[in-house]
């Protein structure tokens, strides 16, 4: 339905392209409501829109897809990232038809992937969703962007690989022996997997997309993709792409093989709280205003991959939580960082001084962003790690104990790096005599801006019903992960 | 038999048109070839008889029958791509033989793929193969097509050789070379070990599978393009039918002994044809490289040796047709027009030609296996065929190989869309011939994948192996 709907809007011109996506944040909308008054009408299906056509018979593949709470949550903030990227993007000159046709086509994946329910159809749209990228960097980036576009590319191509071998091992052990295997992954959750082959598929599931997800030591590719992607992609990538990895290893290795995932957790919660710290660090002596972003993404999407791991329903609310408000607010920063860039022609911080004087909206939107990704209250970013720690800290175990307390630990981090931000480039006099012409933000910049912060502050206002609505969906996940609390 | 009959009767007609022919004057015999091959095929898509021919010689089942069609439409888009470049003045002469040779290799592939007996099966393979070679010294004023021609012939010797010599010692144990009797026959014994390795180093020749590539880029670089795309395509598609047919008939006893030689061989020749390939500037030469690791993919469809196996197998070589026949015929068209063929001479190549371009990266992706082309679901199933078998690991060498493939397509693509050039080749409108049969390929690369009829007509005759 959704795939469908991202289908047509693949037309030429950046007005086509804005329509068309302002379109589908209303039909995201509509999707929204429709999906509340469904549930609170008593519907307690696991997935709703449930649809089903058979692609492959003798395979068992299917074109079949469903939304509950979560894929319904994550596709509202994809499409409210890709309207808000479209804008950004608005003075897009060289080569712009194929600009948007690609960056739709990136579009169209990540939805695709988030309303999939075969693995099958999952995994096609997550490759249609890297190669783009490709050339999105390759061509309208900036620095080193062929390297960098060729090793983001490889790295994920990479993950797919593992992920590849991964889906097809849960395929072969969908089903009990003599009965049809599936690659539905509603019909796969209703069948315990062997233990020896989730053993061996799940880490390998698992790493899979937690590539994407910017599993520490695999995340390289992001602070060099990240940085040198034009504007809007690095909107898209950091905000929507990298939440196609904490979805997926939620979603598939977890779902489907939760024997496994109690099992192996240890290693991939010491990864990850070295993923949220290291991220934090590594964005502390970053000076290029991208890099700092790249880091500081490492870092929040490690911290969705440990609340994850940690297994209860309120650590698992928060890493969704965490999804949609670092995809929000990390495509904020990205597209602030393009409008500075786009006036200074530069993103090394200790050049900038200032700009709060010379472009109060943007220095204003900016402080926003940062207050945000350093959780304070009333933005989105507070509700998110507040949960997930709360979640994180029910663990009883000094294992559980220390870790929690070392991820943690980056909020402080995030403050350090932040506030530097901050302070340097936007208080303070003027450093570049040139910088006092630049101008402020025009409208389409606004409208990118104001979409974005409209959204932070909602969720960070009023999370109960996002809240409601992911802890609904919960259920069957965590009856499946037996942990029923 | 009637496609035999048919291809037969093509290439008589071919001779006659070429009898009646006005000296020097027309190109009406490339027009008429073509037609009168898509005649041929269109033909073959009738359901024919099946059933055994010769005393079990010859046998066709409806598997063999769609192996037979598969190759017939690769072959008409090669001839499709041919026509500009036979209406040069140098090539109109003899273009009729163009189609004759390609025609007559033709008709021993669709002998072989029928074969039911070692004999058959040794003639078809001999009148596929010398044909090819006069082919790869089609431009004989070049002395690189020469060198081409001759090195084909003599590799092709040495393996028909080795693989004779093989075939001597099966009947030697065995006292017979029909498929149905040798099924039940072939066992552990040692001298019938040794058999089956000669057979298997034979055609592993003609698959080009390491370590017995080294003939193909060479003979491929030399060759002109289209006789290579003929040679990378079509032959090697008819001998990975038949390889795979004996291997899942005549040596399905010493299942475990093959799979194992397969499995090391599949490794070698993704690792080296990869590794050689990213080292390649010609595009000829990089399109050989690529087409060995492709042959290795294959390979991982045969492990299976089951019915998903087959049929992945006959579907990959579908897919294949189109999506290499798809490179080939841009770089054909590029060669035909400007003669640059190496990879720098491609930068900038979107802002002239931009519709050759993707048509070029639409190929090369779908030979590395990235949705939404037809390659995705021909990798696909290929590995979930080795993966059917618990094949895991060699899966996952397999699909990091196709990561290291997509960094070198990624290559061509980077130039042509990348790169700035200074004199990029000029925009150019490709005749109405070469147009055709880059649609066909297009049509081919999105259709075959998304229409999953494709596959499930494959996998169902199958079955009947």
């Amino acid at each position: 339905m959704f795939a469908l709907m991202a289908g047509k809007n693949m037309k030429q011109v950046r007005i086509t392209a804005a329509i068309g996506m302002s379109l589908q944040l209303i039909l995201a909308g509509i999707l929204v409501y429709l999906y509340l008054t469904g549930r609170s009408a008593g519907n307690t299906e696991q997935m709703m829109f449930y649809e089903h056509y058979v692609w492959y018979e003798s395979l068992n593949i299917g074109y079949t897809i469903g939304v509950d709470g979560i894929s319904v949550a994550m596709i509202a903030l994809t499409s409210i990232v890709v309207f808000a990227g479209i804008f950004a993007s608005w003075e897009m000159d060289f080569l712009s038809k194929e600009f948007f046709i690609s960056l739709i086509l990136l579009a169209t994946g990540v939805f695709g992937f988030f309303i999939s329910l075969d693995l099958f159809t999952m995994f096609l749209f997550y490759e249609l969703a890297v190669i783009p990228m490709y050339l999105l960097i390759g061509i309208w980036g900036s620095g080193p962007k062929e390297y960098a576009a060729m090793k983001l590319t490889l790295m994920l191509m990479g993950g797919s690989a593992l992920l590849l071998v991964g889906l097809l091992g849960i395929y072969f052990n969908s089903a009990a022996e003599g009965s049809a295997l599936t690659f539905n992954i509603i019909e796969i959750s209703k069948h315990t997997i062997p233990m020896e082959a989730q053993r061996f598929f799940f880490p390998i599931t698992f790493v899979g997309f937690g590539v994407l997800g910017a599993l520490f030591p695999l995340h390289t590719w992001s602070p060099d993709g990240h940085s040198s992607a034009p504007t809007a992609v690095s909107m898209l990538h950091a905000g929507v792409l990298m939440k196609l990895g904490g979805y997926g290893c939620f979603r598939v290795a977890m779902f489907l093989m939760p024997e496994a995932a109690h099992e192996m957790a240890w290693i991939f919660i010491i990864l990850t709280s070295i993923s949220v710290v290291y991220g934090a660090f590594g964005a502390v002596v970053q000076k290029d205003l991208k890099y700092i972003n790249a880091y500081s993404s490492v870092s929040h999407c490690g911290l969705v991959l440990f609340a994850i791991l940690m297994m209860n329903e309120t650590a698992l609310d928060g890493a969704i939580l965490q999804m949609i408000s670092h995809g929000l607010m990390t495509a904020l920063f990205f597209a602030l960082i393009g409008m500075l860039y786009g006036r200074t022609h530069t993103r090394l911080i200790h050049e900038m001084g200032g700009l709060m004087k010379v472009m109060p909206f943007i220095g204003v939107c900016y402080v926003i962003a940062g207050l945000a990704s350093l959780g304070l209250p009333g933005l989105s970013g507070f509700v998110a790690e507040m949960t997930i720690f709360f979640g994180a800290f029910q663990h009883t175990d000094t294992f559980h104990r220390v870790v929690t307390v070392l991820a943690c630990s980056s909020i402080v981090i995030t403050a350090v790096y932040i506030l530097r931000v901050i302070g340097t480039l936007l208080l303070g006099p003027v450093t570049n005599s040139h910088f006092n012409h630049l101008k402020d933000a025009v409208w389409y910049e606004k409208i990118t801006t104001v979409s974005l912060i409209v959204a932070v502050a909602a969720i960070g206002l009023a999370p109960l019903w996002l809240s409601d609505m992911i802890g609904d969906s919960l259920q069957p996940i965590m009856e499946k992960l037996g942990i029923l609390i | 038999m009637r496609h035999e009959l048919l291809l037969t009767l093509a290439a008589m007609l071919v001779l006659i048109a070429e009898i009646f022919r006005t000296p020097g004057k027309t190109s009406g015999i490339i027009i008429f070839s073509i037609v009168l091959f898509a005649v041929v095929t269109g033909i073959g898509f009738f359901p024919a008889p099946t059933g055994v021919l010769f005393g079990g010689m010859f046998q066709n089942s409806p598997l063999t029958i769609i192996m037979k069609n598969i190759l017939n439409i690769g072959v008409l888009i090669i001839f499709i791509q041919s026509y500009t470049w036979l209406k040069k003045d140098e090539n109109l002469e003899k273009s009729g033989e163009f189609f004759l040779l390609i025609i007559s290799t033709l008709i021993g592939m669709n002998f072989m793929i029928s074969a039911g007996h070692f004999l058959m099966f040794y003639i078809g393979l001999e009148l596929a193969t010398i044909p090819i070679a006069a082919l790869a010294a089609y431009e004989r004023s070049k002395s690189q097509s020469a060198e081409a021609g001759i090195k084909l012939i003599l590799t092709s010797a040495l393996s028909s050789g080795i693989l004779l010599y093989g075939l001597s010692m099966i009947y030697g144990t065995t006292g017979t070379l029909y498929f149905s009797e040798l099924s039940s026959l072939i066992g552990a014994n040692s001298l019938q070990i040794l058999a089956f390795i000669f057979f298997f180093a034979g055609m592993a020749f003609k698959i080009s599978m390491v370590p017995f590539h080294l003939w193909t880029a060479d003979v491929y670089e030399g060759a002109p393009v289209n006789v290579t795309s003929y040679l990378s395509v079509i032959s090697k598609g008819a001998a990975v039918f038949i390889f795979t047919i004996v291997l899942f008939t005549v040596f399905k006893e010493i299942v475990d002994l093959w799979q194992d030689v397969i499995y090391v061989i599949a490794v070698l020749t993704m690792t080296v044809g990869n590794l050689f390939a990213i080292r390649q500037k010609n595009m000829k030469r990089f399109l050989a490289f690529s087409s060995i690791s492709q042959a290795g993919f294959i390979l991982l469809g045969i492990i299976g040796g089951n019915e998903m196996g087959m049929a992945s197998v006959v579907y990959y070589v579908l897919v294949y047709i189109f999506s290499n026949l798809g490179a080939f015929g841009v770089v054909s068209a590029i060669i035909s027009k400007t003669g640059k063929e190496n990879m720098d001479e491609y930068n900038g190549l979107y802002h002239t030609n931009p519709k050759l371009s993707l048509l070029m990266t639409l190929s090369l992706f779908s030979l590395a296996g990235i949705p939404p082309v037809a390659g995705f679901f021909g990798k696909f199933f290929l590995f979930a065929a080795a993966a059917e078998q618990g094949f895991y690991i060699l899966v996952l060498i397999a699909v990091l190989n196709a990561i290291i493939s997509l960094f070198y397509y990624l290559l061509v693509v980077k130039s042509m869309f990348i790169n700035k050039n200074e004199n990029p080749i000029p925009g150019f409108k490709s005749d109405f011939m070469t147009r055709l049969a880059l649609i066909i390929c297009l049509a081919g690369l999105v259709v075959t994948g998304f229409v999953s009829y494709v596959f499930e007509f494959i996998r169902s005759l199958s079955f009947g192996l």
